[in-house]
């Protein structure tokens, strides 16, 4: 058996293998690796959506606007109530999740067990935290149209409040058409939902209510969005309008600029999808923890390498809070 | 693992006090974000204003806290930590300062130049 072994002659010595420079385990070194890349990943969709911030930087949506809903408080302006909640979810998640590490060294079983059920549950909330900024964000609130250049125009009354489209427009009951669907006309052509008003439906409301103004999207020295005289808000409604815009996609957006909500899906996205396969691999942890399988290796280390990916995924969120929500 | 077991009393009260600091530092971040003092967004400092320059500030403190602290990096040895850290800030230094640049020459096209883009 002994030619079966490949023997080099260096075993003991320092290029011999077994030796461990940085003092780290193979997984744990490699987990820190994966985190520098990964980390590079978002820092290039972060830099990209700061080009596009600063190739816009006189348009941009101002974000307290955007996300200012907190949930049972309907139509209460709150702006960033929520997402900071949301970031204190994921820091005590984080908190817990440094708990199970620090029970994990001392080998307490039933404090590791405890700890990572909290993390995981702190992680759920917080995905469905996300979901519903997401929901919101995709319904819109007061609706705006946007012009033959691709800019949004909303309304807003003579004190500057917004209003709704639903109180700007005159609804025509002799205009309204259905919707196209496959199943009831030709099965080849598709057409996606209408908004719940015509353009004609805004401009007759905008001309018959005097005291309505419409807000563009460029910004002020002090960071407020303008509001235009009435000529020029009639002309600018008359002459450039093409379309209503409710809510957020990818290819319009009520709150301003498109690239703000592409941004806004790739990026919170991404991190979403971190956190959702950080809860499924602390899962699996948390079970093999639960059968004892790290009871029997007498060391939790993957709780630790599961507790470094879980870290980072929070390391991103606070980056991500100040760079979309607070800026 | 073994160079570690062994300097582990206990961390928890160390884990309380950076999530404490944690805290403290997010609830200032938003009473700022919220309240926006007229003179923080007046004054600007590299042609950035003070309140983001604040915000930035704050969030790369907490970044650290979050890598040092829970992510247990102030154990890890000199060359981990160069070779992750040292790496990572340079890159994305460089990718930020190339960026921003350019997108701030963008903006000075759409604004001065002979160029129309809203029709």
């Amino acid at each position: 058996m002994e030619t079966a072994v490949n023997r080099t002659g260096t075993e003991g010595k320092t290029w011999g293998g077994g030796n461990e420079p940085l003092k780290v385990s193979y997984g744990k070194m490699m987990m820190w690796f994966f985190i520098l890349s990964d980390a590079l990943t978002f820092s290039g969709f972060l830099a990209a959506y700061g080009f596009s911030r600063f190739k816009f930087i006189n348009s941009w949506p101002i974000a307290d606007e955007v996300f200012n809903h907190f949930p049972f408080l309907h139509g209460v302006d709150a702006p960033m109530y929520y997402v900071a909640l949301m970031t204190f979810i994921l820091i005590f998640s984080s908190v817990t999740m440094v708990l199970a590490v620090d029970a994990g060294h001392h080998l307490k079983k039933n404090k590791v067990i405890l700890y990572m059920f909290l993390t995981i549950v702190g992680g759920l909330i917080f995905v469905g935290s996300q979901a519903w900024e997401w929901k919101n964000f995709i319904k819109g609130e007061y609706g705006a149209v946007e012009t033959r250049g691709g800019n949004i125009l909303q309304f807003v009354d003579a004190d500057g409040h917004r209003v709704a489209l639903k109180d700007v427009a005159i609804v025509d009951t002799h205009a309204e058409r259905t919707r196209h669907e496959r199943k009831n006309g030709l099965w080849f052509v598709k057409e996606p939902s209408l908004p719940s008003f015509t353009v004609n439906e805004i401009k007759n409301g905008f001309s018959a209510k005097t005291d309505l103004l419409i807000r563009t999207q460029i910004l002020d020295e002090k960071g407020h969005k303008t509001i235009l005289s009435r000529e020029a808000s009639l002309a600018k409604l008359n002459n450039e309008v093409t379309g209503v815009v409710e809510g957020a996609n990818l290819h319009h957006n009520e709150y301003g600029s498109p690239l703000f909500a592409d941004f806004f899906f790739f990026i919170t996205g991404f991190h979403g999808f971190h956190v959702f396969s950080g809860v499924m691999i602390n899962i699996v942890i948390f079970f093999n923890v639960l059968l004892g399988t790290y009871e029997r290796r007498k060391s939790y280390e993957m709780v630790e390498k599961v507790g470094l990916y879980w870290h980072f995924v929070d390391l991103v969120w606070v980056f991500v809070f100040t760079f979309f929500y607070l800026v | 693992m073994g160079h570690d077991t062994a300097e582990h009393g206990s961390n928890i009260k160390r884990i309380w006090k950076v999530f404490f600091i944690l805290s403290i530092v997010t609830i200032v971040e938003v009473i700022l974000g919220i309240i926006k003092p007229d003179f923080m967004i007046e004054t600007y400092i590299v042609r950035m204003k003070l309140l983001n320059w604040i915000f930035i500030i704050l969030t790369i403190y907490k970044a650290y806290l979050i890598t040092w602290a829970f992510m247990h990096m102030e154990g890890e040895t000199k060359g981990l930590r160069r070779s992750v850290v040292w790496t990572g800030v340079f890159l994305i230094c460089y990718l930020i300062f190339i960026l921003l640049t350019e997108g701030d020459y963008v903006f000075e096209v759409f604004k001065n130049g002979y160029k129309s883009w809203d029709f």
